[in-house]
């Protein structure tokens, strides 16, 4: 059980695979336009996550070496095509406004990653519980991300205005280039607040 | 001669207008790790853009040939990205026995390519865009340029960074991503171009 919950806490917090690991950037920076979309890239992630976790830490000892990684992305996209036909039955809207970037979850390499440097050494519980910290991490850094942008950009939270009606919105925040200055900004106070410089 | 001309505009936006790594976010990973070095990013760059073509040749002939008449369009993720983690393995093992020298210089980042988003995302967005072969095959040239140079500009200002006083806190990805922003903002001058 405390082994289980170190290693929750090391996909969230010690290597966030966001601001630790910087990994996964893609949809980081492309759909942290606003809060909620970075939720639900997040959730859909965490999904992906999970499931390839679980099920590569099962068949770890039936895949051989040579093509493990062949294999793992044979699983990983298998579950984002579970992922997409959920999104597209029960939340059209959030599908399309996640578009691209759902199928292209596959390429993520966060989930290869765990799979390469977790899921193919440990037991399957272990793996979905650090399928899970890393997607809650993930998840967390995504909310973080957007919630600034959205809140600058568009002078809204959630949707819910936050400003007066006289603030008028940096809309550079929600373009291209406030996803790249945003994120260099908020991985710079990291560092600063937990001293850590490369 | 319509026909050209959209195939021009296909291109010009495709390598500056909705420049992969600049507006669309397709492709940061290899765009931030392995921009440290000019020729490293210009090795990368050639290696890219030969996958994304024949990646875009390969995956538009999949799909309209064989997943469509047989209803399999649901196969299509795990489809694409199995042609392109062969292909990848394909180009190495082409580029190891006829040039021993490229193959040397471009070593590790070949079978990175296979977990380049932009590659998976220029075959998603020709499905999409519906285009025939012919702006298929551009959209991926084009695409493809775009990275090459987003990246081969990024590498540049990267080394002359290396020698530049930053503060202790921004060393590293922090200050790479804010010139990334910076050079994301130029690239913002191009919309509009066209129409």
């Amino acid at each position: 059980m405390k082994k289980a919950l170190s290693v929750f806490f090391n996909g969230v917090i010690n290597e966030n695979p966001t601001f630790r690991m910087v990994l996964g950037m893609c949809p980081t920076l492309a759909l942290t336009t606003a809060a909620i979309n970075g939720i639900g890239m997040g959730l859909a992630t965490t999904f992906v996550l999970i499931g390839s976790n679980l099920v590569i830490s099962l068949l770890k000892n039936f895949i051989p070496q040579k093509i493990r990684i062949p294999a793992f992305v044979v699983v990983i996209a298998t579950f984002v095509t579970v992922v997409s036909m959920i999104m597209q039955a029960f939340l059209p809207e959030l599908n399309e406004s996640l578009g691209i970037y759902i199928p292209l979850i596959v390429v993520n390499c966060i989930i290869l990653a765990r799979a390469e440097s977790f899921a193919s050494k440990n037991s399957a519980l272990l793996s979905v519980v650090d399928g899970l910290g890393m997607g809650v991490g993930f998840t967390l850094a995504l909310l973080l991300l957007g919630s600034i942008r959205e809140i600058l950009g568009a002078g809204t939270w959630f949707g819910m205005p936050v400003f007066p009606e006289s603030f008028s919105p940096a809309v550079i925040m929600i373009l291209p280039p406030g996803g790249f200055i945003t994120l260099g900004l908020v991985l710079g106070l990291l560092n600063k607040l937990t001293g850590r410089t490369e | 001669m319509e026909y050209v001309s959209k195939i021009f505009v296909i291109l010009i936006s495709s390598i500056l207008i909705n420049n992969f790594v600049m507006s669309r976010f397709l492709g940061i990973c290899p765009f931030l790790g392995v921009s440290k070095r000019v020729e490293t990013a210009v090795g990368m760059g050639a290696a890219v853009t030969f996958v994304m073509a024949m990646t875009s040749l390969i995956t538009y002939i999949v799909q309209y040939a064989i997943l469509e008449p047989l209803g399999l369009g649901y196969l299509q993720t795990i489809i694409f990205i199995l042609v392109i983690a062969s292909l990848v393995q394909f180009v190495e093992m082409v580029i190891q026995k006829t040039s021993p020298t490229l193959y040397q210089a471009l070593g590790v980042y070949l079978p990175l390519i296979t977990t380049n988003c932009a590659v998976l995302g220029v075959a998603i967005i020709n499905i999409d865009e519906k285009y025939d072969l012919i702006q298929a095959l551009f959209n991926g040239v084009g695409a493809a340029l775009g990275f090459t140079l987003a990246i081969v500009l990024f590498a540049g200002i990267r080394e002359r960074l290396e020698l530049s006083d930053i503060p202790k806190p921004l060393k590293g990805f922090p200050i790479a991503l804010i010139t990334a922003g910076l050079m994301s903002v130029a690239f913002l001058g191009f919309q509009g171009l066209i129409k």
